[in-house]
């Protein structure tokens, strides 16, 4: 018996699926989810071995709710039109079904599933995410896990980030988050006119600068508006200057 | 190449009267100065004979080669050139012709000055016409091209922002018949009919055609069932039009979006049921609408509340009224509103 969850916000595409899933005998419906928070709570809950998920959802869609699940179960995207998605679903080996899909289009996915079961799907899916965090509309805000909340910032509201170990510190002015990605990540993904490198172990969003202070010698430390302080070392010095334009 | 201006009728009717005029006048003053009827007409014919040739001939040079502006001083070096030949011609052929006739040398010697000063004359003066008229030819073909080239931009772009109907909602509407055909058939085949006539709609309509809002909304209330069924609960709609806001007129397809926009903002931005409320009224001679949807202002990115969607019905209403100021949206609190101000006066009435 494989456990499997629906997730998508559109009731009827729902109940498609749900027929398509009933259709097999060794497939159990865990639950159904009308958007991303829900599927959070319902993956950590039944622990399903497959998700069908929906891209377009309320609030967070559905690369980012993968994003906030640590080890996240295999998954067959459904969707109705998303070129981005679609390239980097073909680009990272990840199965997606376009809708509408009949029975058969369903089956022969369910069997591919079946046969690569154990085969990297979980580093194809880490990979598929990586990729479209870079897409426009995502790399506009943060989705973070903060215990049982989920919080969404803007990037505009990120005052710096911070290295700590596994996780990156978002700090905002309502305190820091912590996200399990690494720096090199946010610094490929957030835009360079805003954001800049400033130390191995801080990225600096630069419309919060009000001054950099020479800080002993050759370091730099550049104050925030917020009054907080963010070191600056010799080469984040030189790649402040060029974002800065000094 | 432009057409000679002898080939309009008119003209070519008042070359020729002027070309009599001359030769008459010619005749008539040369008879003033003693000579016979007879060989004051030939005369006369004879000589403004070689300045018709020369007319002819400048009139087609310029037709194949126009100097351009800086050269305009080359006009002058044909004028004198012509006047020369002219001159030469007419003293050679009407000295053979009436060289016996007793002091008409003499006269053709006295008078091939005034004769040569009057050719020029004319000759500048024709030259100056057809150089003018070349002109406006082809300061009325460059803007017929301007004209044409603008209108073909915007009917491409008009065309452009009407394909915005988005896949998205076609192939999600497609899914939703898929999911009904199994469990509520009769339902599938309504929304089967629904979508057709809401797609129907929007290729029939021309962008610039305008329509009733009572039209619009009747095609709106297509779109609106369609987004009901598949979003089931979570969407409900509001809609009040003021009596006499009905019969008030609209650039078709322009609230269909506007709508769209709300919906998705209103669905995708919050969580649990979204009610959207559309609002028309008279104000003054300008049709009001209103677009209401809930949202979340600590959320909503800021490129979502311009949107493709409003941002296409921007440009639209430029395009249409030449101005920017009658889109606007306003967020407070939890709900956002967008404004559409639709005047009744119509400039757009040339584009069609």
């Amino acid at each position: 018996m494989s456990k499997v969850i629906i997730i998508d916000d559109e009731p009827l595409a729902r109940s498609i699926v749900k027929e398509y899933v009933q259709k097999h005998a060794t497939l159990e419906l865990a639950a159904e989810c009308g958007d991303g928070f829900e599927g959070v709570k319902a993956i950590q809950q039944h622990q399903p071995d497959l998700i069908f998920l929906d891209i377009q959802m309320p609030k967070i869609n559905g690369f980012e709710m993968l994003e906030l699940i640590e080890e996240p179960p295999a998954v067959i995207f459904t969707t109705a039109f998303d070129e981005y998605a679609i390239k980097a679903f073909e680009s990272h080996a990840v199965d997606y079904l376009l809708k509408p899909f009949d029975q058969v289009r369903f089956d022969k996915a369910l069997a591919k599933w079946e046969d690569q079961k154990d085969k990297n799907s979980e580093k194809n899916t880490r990979e598929l995410l990586d990729s479209v965090s870079q897409s426009p509309s995502q790399s506009q805000r943060i989705v973070i896990k903060d215990g049982n909340k989920i919080k969404i910032i803007p990037i505009q509201d990120i005052l710096y980030l911070e290295a700590a170990d596994d996780y990156v510190k978002v700090h905002t002015k309502d305190g820091y988050f912590l996200k399990n990605k690494t720096m090199g990540h946010f610094e490929k993904t957030l835009p360079g006119s805003q954001f800049a490198r400033s130390h191995r172990s801080f990225i600096i969003n630069i419309t919060q600068i009000t001054r950099i202070d020479a800080y002993e010698k050759d370091g730099h430390v550049a104050v925030l508006r917020t009054g907080a302080k963010v070191p600056v070392s010799r080469s984040g010095y030189g790649k402040l200057k060029e974002v800065l334009g000094l | 190449m432009a057409s000679s201006p002898l080939s309009s009728f008119r003209f070519r009717t008042f070359f020729f009267l002027v070309w009599l005029v001359i030769i008459t006048d010619q005749a008539v003053v040369l008879y003033w100065f003693g000579l016979p009827v007879k060989v004051a007409v030939i005369d006369s014919l004879i000589s403004k004979s070689f300045l018709l040739l020369a007319s002819l001939a400048i009139i087609n040079t310029l037709r194949f080669y126009m100097p351009r502006k800086e050269n305009y001083i080359h006009l002058l070096s044909w004028v004198l050139f012509f006047t020369v030949l002219i001159a030469l011609l007419e003293g050679w052929v009407l000295n053979a012709v009436f060289g016996e006739k007793e002091g008409y040398s003499q006269f053709l010697h006295h008078s091939l000055a005034v004769r040569v000063s009057l050719d020029f004359l004319l000759l500048s003066c024709l030259i100056l016409f057809t150089v003018l008229w070349f002109h406006q030819k082809e300061q009325q073909l460059q803007e017929q091209r301007k004209d044409d080239a603008e209108r073909m931009a915007k009917e491409a772009e008009l065309f452009k922002l009407r394909q915005q109907l988005q896949p998205h909602f076609l192939f999600n509407s497609l899914n939703s018949i898929n999911a009904l055909i199994g469990s509520r058939p009769d339902e599938a085949r309504k929304m089967v009919q629904q979508l057709s006539d809401f797609l129907r709609g929007t290729i029939k309509k021309e962008e610039t055609q305008w329509v009733t809002l009572q039209e619009e909304m009747q095609y709106l209330q297509l779109y609106l069932e369609i987004e009901k069924v598949r979003f089931g609960n979570r969407l409900s709609t509001k809609v009040e039009i003021d009596e006499n806001a009905a019969e008030m007129k609209l650039p078709s397809l322009l609230l269909q979006p506007i709508v769209e926009n709300a919906i998705k903002f209103g669905l995708y931005d919050t969580i649990g049921d979204t009610e959207i409320k559309i609002y028309a009224a008279k104000d003054k001679n300008n049709l009001v609408l209103k677009v209401i949807n809930p949202y979340d202002p600590e959320t909503a990115t800021p490129q979502m509340g311009t949107g493709f969607g409003l941002k296409s019905v921007q440009r639209r209403l430029y395009l249409l009224f030449a101005r920017n100021d009658l889109l606007q949206t306003l967020g407070k609190e939890n709900t956002f509103t967008t404004i559409v101000v639709i005047p009744q006066t119509t400039p757009t009435e040339t584009l069609t």
